[in-house]
């Protein structure tokens, strides 16, 4: 299966046409994809919490909005979650690059991926962990949570997931 | 002029447009001025009224006005490269310069210093930036509403802020109002 594929073919199959990324190393093959997808429009960002405004704005614009980020994101959007996305109630699908995991060979990584899961808990976001593959066939009903009940919603995408990073 | 004096003179001029606008002061300011559901107030996420403002007129046709201050504008100087190499020409972006965080106390911002905010516009890419006095804003934010091309105003004018209520509508309300406003 071609994970980067199916995830597109999900978000274009729900409707999501606005898309801003701050880019991963295993979220590359997905930006690509979304590249080339007419369906899609792709605005990089300079840091999530600009791409999570970029979001507010186009979805009140009309557009279903996603954002493509690392987990160290996390730290740098409490703020923007808290005050804009929920308390203004705005859907956000968040696939994450959830770096510091399993098969993780850069150490720092780590001490964001040990936060990660206990802040989105505290900020009451719905949160999926794609471990394995297979795990990606959850994603078309998270976009659909998604947009059903206006949240940020969270998918953590570990290395393993990816493919890791090759022989270690 | 201090900001809201330029609020009070622009108000229609952007009363028929889709607007958003900065947390604290400005977003209070406007609110008492002159109230629209074509008005998106931001009450928190200092930084992010370009962001919003350029999201929405990414997602459709109609004019949007990002009302946005130098300290704000500092606070998420990212969004310049990214409004200047997606320009849109519904877009436009008004930054009230006064040169000091207003909201906070009037602490004097680095706009006020060394840093011009219009030469970092340009810098970033952005291709139609004007530095506007005050006085002279109208005018010109009048053109850049009409006219096909994305522009970035710069208005320098005095700090000073005039004692006024928070906003206490619901921000869902506010939110729901808006989006019917821009779906109309």
């Amino acid at each position: 299966m071609n994970i980067d594929k199916r995830i597109t073919d999900d978000l274009v199959a729900n409707g999501v046409s606005f898309v801003t990324t701050v880019p991963c190393k295993q979220l590359a093959g997905v930006i690509d994809e979304i590249d080339q997808r007419d369906e899609i429009f792709h605005i990089p960002s300079n840091k999530e919490d600009e791409g999570m405004g970029l979001c507010a704005g186009a979805w009140m614009g009309g557009k279903r909005p996603a954002i493509i980020m690392q987990n160290t994101a996390i730290g740098v959007t409490i703020n923007t979650l808290a005050t804009l996305i929920q308390y203004y109630r705005m859907p956000l699908p968040m696939l994450i690059s959830y770096r510091g995991e399993l098969r993780e060979p850069v150490a720092c990584q780590v001490e964001m991926a040990v936060h990660t899961k206990a802040l989105l808990a505290q900020m009451n976001i719905p949160t999926y962990h794609f471990h394995w593959q297979k795990d990606v066939e959850e994603f078309d009903n998270i976009l659909k949570y998604t947009f059903m009940c206006n949240k940020p919603v969270a998918i953590l995408t570990d290395a393993n997931f990816w493919g890791g990073y090759g022989d270690q | 002029m201090i900001r809201s004096e330029i609020l009070r003179e622009i108000a229609p001029i952007i009363r028929d447009h889709l607007v958003v606008c900065n947390i604290g002061l400005p977003s209070q300011e406007l609110h008492m001025i002159d109230d629209q559901p074509t008005n998106f107030y931001m009450l928190g996420t200092m930084g992010l009224s370009s962001s919003i403002g350029f999201g929405l007129a990414l997602a459709q046709d109609k004019p949007v006005i990002s009302i946005d201050g130098d300290g704000s504008v500092l606070t998420n100087l990212g969004t310049l490269p990214t409004i200047a190499n997606n320009a849109t020409g519904n877009y436009t972006l008004l930054i009230i310069d006064n040169g000091s965080y207003g909201s906070t106390g009037d602490q004097p911002t680095y706009a006020g210093k060394k840093t011009s905010l219009t030469a970092v516009a340009r810098a970033c890419g952005c291709e139609n930036v004007v530095e506007v006095q005050d006085r002279d804003l109208g005018p010109v934010l009048q053109e850049a509403i009409d006219s096909d091309e994305m522009t970035i105003i710069i208005c320098k004018c005095d700090s000073g802020n005039i004692k006024l209520p928070v906003i206490t509508m619901d921000p869902v309300v506010i939110r729901d109002r808006f989006m019917k406003a821009v779906q109309a």
